[in-house]
């Protein structure tokens, strides 16, 4: 019984991760339509800025949690206003090239500077210990993670759907020319937003660096999983997205931990999931078909 | 008919002359050295995973064998043209494989060496086997190169699994836990690294209670379930032998780490480790894991000063792939200066079965009967971070184990 708790809990903490990454893919696909394919590049900018800022600065991870998004999300915004938009209206497979490219990049400017060995990163101090729960004790720092990822995204839902901001920018995501008929300003939005949705993966990359291997592909690995995230979650849908990020963690772990004799299955399931709820709903479980143009 | 058979016999003349003067310096008439130099190729992970235990360093470490052998021999030298060629093969047998042809037939390279990764190297040995060129692999963990994959034209330099696994399987049974839990990546190099040390720990006298394939790659970078698992085994496991290497054994040790398995008398014993990887996780992450290295740069006065020249050159500690590709290199260069040439038959025929000493190579021999370089191996351990008294000093040998116990007896398997 504690085994089953224990593995839920791990689930969980993968999932905040997947859940904070496609919630940020989520929001960007929605208000640009854009499949932003750098976003594991910018997680893992958080990561290794995190690393930087301990190593070469002294920065403790507490401001780094604040420092990497902010940056970062400046950043995204500058990418979007320099490149991204420019190439928004064209088919969508040029802005899937444009943010591949871009990973690329960034992946490899990465290696230039510090090579492809996982660098250190501790545990913040006040957080190294573990937490009793009775049943079974649990670290410190993933107690910190779950409890931090499901603020963040009830905030994120708080805003989209309780103030005026989120009102604006959740009917540009769903009918952005019905919105400017009500002379709403959408294109001010757009640079914010994506911004924003970068910064998220840049705060997941922060969050991931004392308990992952930080270098330069962590990120190219884990986007992968987040793809699959978001399609079954719904293709910009953000409830969807973060429900889905919590619920494919969940099915992982206990893919791994009571599947583990047939490993075929616990390295495919979340594409055998994925491939099922396409199957059975070709928008994702949360999305909607596209109203027709 | 009869004109295949005239052709055929003609080609068995001129091969029964040509091997009658093989193996003398005189040989092969005026030229000695085709193209009247030595091209060496190296071959390895430039931009991944392997890149920073072997990769351009490696590289380095070839050059410096080089100035080492013309500053030794001078004008004495077979020749002083002696060149490096080098490419990426991305860890990948398809790339590994189309590289070393273009190196043997279009670079005019003599030997190719290092090629990390198990099924890329078993490629290149089966390019050197069809080339009939040298091949010295360090890199590379399987058996294979010395069992039912070996040729005439393949040695195998550094490692294998059989001695890390016979090193740390068996030594870590006699002394610290009976009891194993295995974790493994589940492809080739992983299944191979379990069955080598299960064999192993048996042998030894202890036990293996449990053994799980972890998904390879690990996408989700996660193995708590795991790690939670060990503890609560019957009987609890002593030590946790981890297989992953690179970045899956960083998560590994982080998370063994984060759930505190060393309180709950879970030790820690890792399969293949390399000088980077310590040097990534920090010596306070895996202070007191125990492992089997082929070489440690600061295990007395030789290895040192041979440290501290890499270092000028490389800015950084040779790992021991950096010092088996110099002393592979280097022990090439004499072995075609003993024959007078770079005719890869002759060069094979002085090599079989000859003792070798240099930095890397201690009680050396090259074993005639699979071209298994044997020598002495070390036991490991990672020392806490208040012993670490300069940067890269991270661990202390705790034992040497000699080349003939090192490494196994030659497999019946291989036909050379």
């Amino acid at each position: 019984m504690s085994g089953f708790a224990q593995n839920t809990f791990n689930g969980l903490v993968s999932g905040a991760f997947y859940a904070l990454l496609a919630l940020g893919l989520a929001v960007i696909f929605g208000m640009l339509r854009v499949v932003n394919f750098a976003h594991g590049a910018f997680y893992m900018l958080g990561a290794f800025g995190a690393y930087v800022l301990l190593s070469e600065a002294g920065v403790p991870f507490w401001a780094a949690l604040v420092i990497m998004p902010v940056g970062l999300g400046l950043l995204g915004m500058a990418l979007e206003r320099a490149v991204i938009h420019r190439l928004t209206k064209l088919d969508p497979l040029y802005n899937f090239l444009l943010t591949f490219g871009l990973t690329l990049i960034l992946q490899d400017l990465v290696k230039l500077r510090y090579g492809v060995q996982s660098s250190p990163y501790e545990t913040p101090s006040l957080l190294s210990g573990s937490v009793d729960f009775g049943l079974f004790d649990f670290p410190t720092y993933r107690v910190f993670i779950l409890g931090f990822a499901v603020l963040l995204c009830v905030a994120v839902w708080w805003v989209l759907t309780r103030t005026r901001i989120g009102m604006v920018v959740r009917a540009a995501t769903e009918r952005p020319d019905l919105t400017r008929a009500f002379g709403i300003d959408v294109g001010r939005w757009v640079t914010p937003v994506f911004g924003f949705g970068i910064g998220l993966a840049g705060l997941a990359g922060v969050l991931a660096a004392p308990m992952r291997a930080v270098n330069p592909l962590m990120g190219a690995d884990l986007i992968i999983v987040v793809f699959a995230v978001v399609v079954i979650g719904g293709l910009g849908s953000i409830f969807g997205s973060v429900a889905a990020g919590f619920g494919i963690g969940l099915v992982q772990a206990w893919g791994e931990a009571y599947l583990s004799t047939f490993p075929l299955v616990s390295q495919t399931i979340v594409f055998v999931v994925m491939a099922g709820v396409l199957l059975w709903r070709p928008a994702g479980l949360f999305g909607r078909e596209e109203a027709p143009a | 008919m009869r004109r295949t058979m005239g052709v055929a016999a003609a080609s068995a003349v001129v091969v029964l002359v040509a091997g009658c003067g093989g193996g003398g310096p005189q040989s092969s008439g005026d030229q000695k050295l085709t193209g009247d130099k030595i091209v060496l190729g190296v071959l390895n992970d430039q931009s991944g995973a392997y890149s920073e235990l072997s990769g351009k360093n490696s590289v380095a470490a070839v050059e410096m064998a080089i100035a080492d052998f013309t500053a030794k021999y001078g004008d004495k030298a077979v020749t002083t043209d002696i060149t490096v060629e080098t490419a990426d093969h991305q860890n990948k047998p398809d790339v590994a494989n189309s590289k070393a042809q273009e190196m043997y037939d279009r670079k005019g390279v003599d030997l190719i060496l290092d090629v990390p990764t198990s099924s890329a190297a078993l490629k290149v040995a089966d390019v050197a086997k069809e080339k009939k060129k040298l091949y010295f692999n360090i890199g590379a963990a399987t058996t294979d190169l010395t069992g039912k994959s070996c040729n005439k034209y393949t040695f195998h330099y550094a490692y294998d699994t059989y001695m890390l696994a016979n090193g740390t399987g068996k030594t870590t049974t006699e002394q610290i836990g009976k009891n194993w839990y295995i974790l493994y990546p589940n492809y080739a190099f992983g299944q191979d690294m379990e069955k080598s040390f299960s064999t192993a720990i048996t042998a030894a006298g202890g036990t293996v209670v449990g053994k799980d394939g972890a998904p390879f790659p690990n996408t989700s970078g996660d193995f708590s379930t795991f790690l939670l698992k060990a503890p609560n085994l019957n009987p609890k496991p002593d030590v946790l032998g981890t297989m992953q290497a690179g970045a899956e054994l960083v998560n590994v040790v982080k998370q063994y780490n984060e759930f505190k398995l060393r309180d709950k008398g879970v030790g820690l014993a890792v399969g293949l480790m390399f000088l980077t990887d310590i040097h990534s996780l920090t010596p306070a992450a895996l202070a007191g894991t125990t492992y089997t290295d082929a070489w440690y740069w600061n295990f007395d006065a030789k290895n040192r000063e041979f440290a501290d020249r890499f270092q000028q050159k490389a800015g950084t500690r040779p790992t021991f792939a950096h010092a088996a590709n110099y002393s592979a290199a280097l022990q090439y260069l004499e072995a075609v200066q003993a024959a007078g040439t770079d005719d890869a038959d002759a060069v094979v025929k002085g090599l079989e079965g000859k003792t070798v000493e240099d930095v890397f190579l201690r009680n050396g021999k090259i074993r005639a009967e699979d071209h298994r370089v044997v020598h002495d191996a070390y036991l490991a351990q990672v020392k806490p971070q208040s012993e670490v008294a300069e940067p890269w000093d991270y661990v202390k040998v705790l034992k040497t184990i000699p080349a003939a116990e090192a490494f196994r007896a030659p497999s019946a398997d291989c036909k050379l």
